[in-house]
């Protein structure tokens, strides 16, 4: 190794000790500056009827965004209702049967190359297989797109949460006779319960502000979402970039501002609340 | 005895039924992939018939002659990928180095959780501000200072016109995005250096930045290189934070400071409308982006499990 100097080498050091921190204080501040636009902005179009009345057409100044909060209330819903299930039986599959096997590496592999398809694509996938069948954008294949998103990481998580579960508590439960389906619910997912809710949660939070997969899927519209199977639902985030990017109006941007700013708490304070309930459950 | 006789006639057909139920279940990860591969290469037909190869080097966009190519929505692709990786990785393998190694416990936590909660921010927040703060910021500042102040608009790559959109930007924002994913690999890899290893480099006389370069880096650079490629598989399929900064116009990438597309951006912006040949043209870019993404994904996977499997052995 090359020989030098005490006073280049401690240099050296400091040069880069002065750098990490600039870097490091970039980067929270450039967090700061995001959140605090959003913040500011947002505030501005926060009152009463902004939340209840539903989105109006160009040019009209008034309205909110009720719609699209319900839409995309009911579109997530969706997709939690098909994504889910799935998700976790197949968890349960590769954490119950299939450990250390062939077969489970490669579910375990695609799981993990799925969750790697830019989000963009399943919108495509679900427009070929559910737009273009039937002829018409709804809110169920905005569901569809999103719980293709949703079940590989459930899937991955469900599994990790259940090899949590000790084995003796397994093979207890198998030895007083309970068959495999019954000791697998009632034993090792209820050990394992705050687990998956918050693997779900994590899921729901992941795909509760995409917007690639709902341009060509849910698409978005100016009415309430009861009409969820057949028509174009009104959401949060195709409504954001609907007034962001094609609409000349400030008022328009305010309210797209404070659409941005509703789906941001919603995200983070999941987020956060994922973090706490299990930091909690990991310290007992 | 009915009663029990019926109890008895087959007590494995319930559990035999939920193995089926959930190995169903879970091999649907692979059947929706291979179905995702097998829609879109069937939907692309009628575009890889009519183009071929050609598609695929072709730089025209022509609606009204209905002439399509994915060259500059491909090579776009690559630029952003490409400007956001040399932004990011450095940055956040400096930002990792310094929250494990060195920095003290009171900053490093919160610092570390705000990093992990900006990884949840949905992309169109990110889109949004760029569009209404960070174009008009590059705009009246960053780009004036690179463009003119330094006199970079001499080089061929930099270009002498600006407005605050382009690759430069998009790119900027993307390894905004990317950095908190690569920035938390980074630190897993950085922890999981054994600390014998930097108390015995320590106990040589060996100051912060030798023990990070020489031990922890060496040590890790191969968990560091699966990080990059988790990165590269965000940035290039990333839609929402780029269609908003980009410019979008079809030409290929001149400049740095000029408009241009990625793929992502030109499905998101043509698919709604699109018809006939260019539907199947949107679709084939689509499947171009998928196999990329595959790609990048099936070798960081790959990568990673060399590595898991070789650190297991040790």
């Amino acid at each position: 190794m090359k020989r030098r100097g005490m006073f280049f080498r401690k240099a050296l050091n400091f040069t880069v000790k002065l750098w990490s921190i600039f870097f490091v204080a970039l980067a929270v501040t450039i967090i700061a500056w995001v959140l605090f636009t959003v913040f500011r902005s947002g505030l501005k179009a926060f009152s009463w009827t902004f939340f209840t009345e539903s989105t109006k057409p160009y040019g009209i100044p008034d309205g909110g965004i009720g719609n699209a909060l319900l839409g995309t209330l009911f579109i997530t819903a969706g997709a939690v209702i098909i994504g889910v299930p799935p998700g976790i039986l197949g968890g349960i599959y590769l954490s119950e049967f299939a450990q250390g096997r062939k077969r489970g590496n490669i579910i375990r592999f695609s799981a993990n190359v799925m969750m790697g398809i830019p989000s963009i694509l399943c919108g495509l996938f679900i427009y070929a297989l559910l737009v273009y069948t039937t002829k018409h954008f709804s809110g169920l294949a905005g569901s569809a797109a999103l719980a293709i998103i949703m079940f590989p990481v459930v899937l991955r998580t469900t599994e990790d949460m259940l090899q949590m579960v000790p084995d003796s508590l397994r093979e207890s439960a198998l030895a007083l006779g309970t068959p495999r389906w019954r000791a697998t619910f009632s034993v090792i997912c209820r050990a394992a319960k705050s687990g998956l809710i918050t693997g779900v949660l994590l899921a729901v939070a992941r795909v509760g502000g995409e917007t690639a997969p709902l341009l060509f899927t849910a698409l978005w519209s100016d009415d309430w979402p009861f009409r969820f199977f057949t028509e174009p639902t009104a959401n949060l985030t195709v409504t954001i970039n609907e007034y962001a990017t094609n609409s000349p109006f400030d008022v328009m941007h305010t309210r797209a501002w404070g659409a941005a700013l509703v789906i941001s708490i919603a995200i983070l304070a999941l987020n956060i609340f994922c973090r706490l309930a299990f930091k909690d459950k990991k310290g007992i | 005895m009915a009663i029990l006789k019926k109890q008895f006639v087959n007590p494995e057909l319930p559990d035999r039924l939920f193995r089926v139920l959930t190995a169903g279940a879970a091999w649907l990860a692979m059947l929706l992939l291979v179905g995702l591969v097998g829609q879109l290469f069937y939907c692309a037909m009628p575009a890889v018939r009519r183009f071929g190869f050609r598609f695929l080097v072709a730089s025209e966009w022509d609606p009204v002659n209905n002439i399509y190519g994915a060259l500059p929505a491909v090579t776009g692709t690559l630029v952003t990928t490409a400007i956001a990786i040399v932004i990011a990785v450095p940055i956040s393998f400096i930002v990792a180095m310094y929250l494990v190694e060195s920095a003290p416990h009171w900053l490093s936590v919160p610092i570390s959780h705000t990093l992990d909660l900006l990884a949840a921010i949905p992309s169109i927040i990110y889109g949004m501000w760029g569009l209404f703060v960070f174009v008009p910021f590059m705009q009246t500042y960053i780009q004036p200072l690179l463009a003119d102040r330094l006199g970079l608009k001499h080089l061929a790559f930099f270009g002498p016109e600006y407005n605050g959109f382009g690759f430069l930007t998009a790119g900027i924002i993307l390894a905004l995005m990317i950095l908190p994913f690569i920035c938390a690999v980074m630190r897993d890899v950085f922890r999981l250096v054994p600390n014998v290893l930097r108390e015995s480099a320590f106990g040589a006389g060996a100051t912060h930045w030798e023990v990070t370069y020489d031990i922890a880096l060496k040590y890790g650079a191969r968990g560091l290189l699966g990080a990059v490629f988790l990165g590269l598989g965000r940035a290039v399929g990333e839609t929402m934070a780029i269609l908003f900064v980009i410019g979008n116009v079809q030409n290929l990438p001149r400049s740095l400071f000029g408009s241009g597309t990625t793929i992502a951006a030109t499905l998101a912006n043509n698919f709604g409308e699109a018809e006939g040949i260019l539907k199947s043209s949107l679709f084939e870019l689509g499947l171009i982006l998928l196999l990329t993404a595959l790609g990048i994904q099936v070798l960081a996977q790959l990568w990673l499990n060399r590595i898991r499997k070789q650190m297991g052995e040790q």
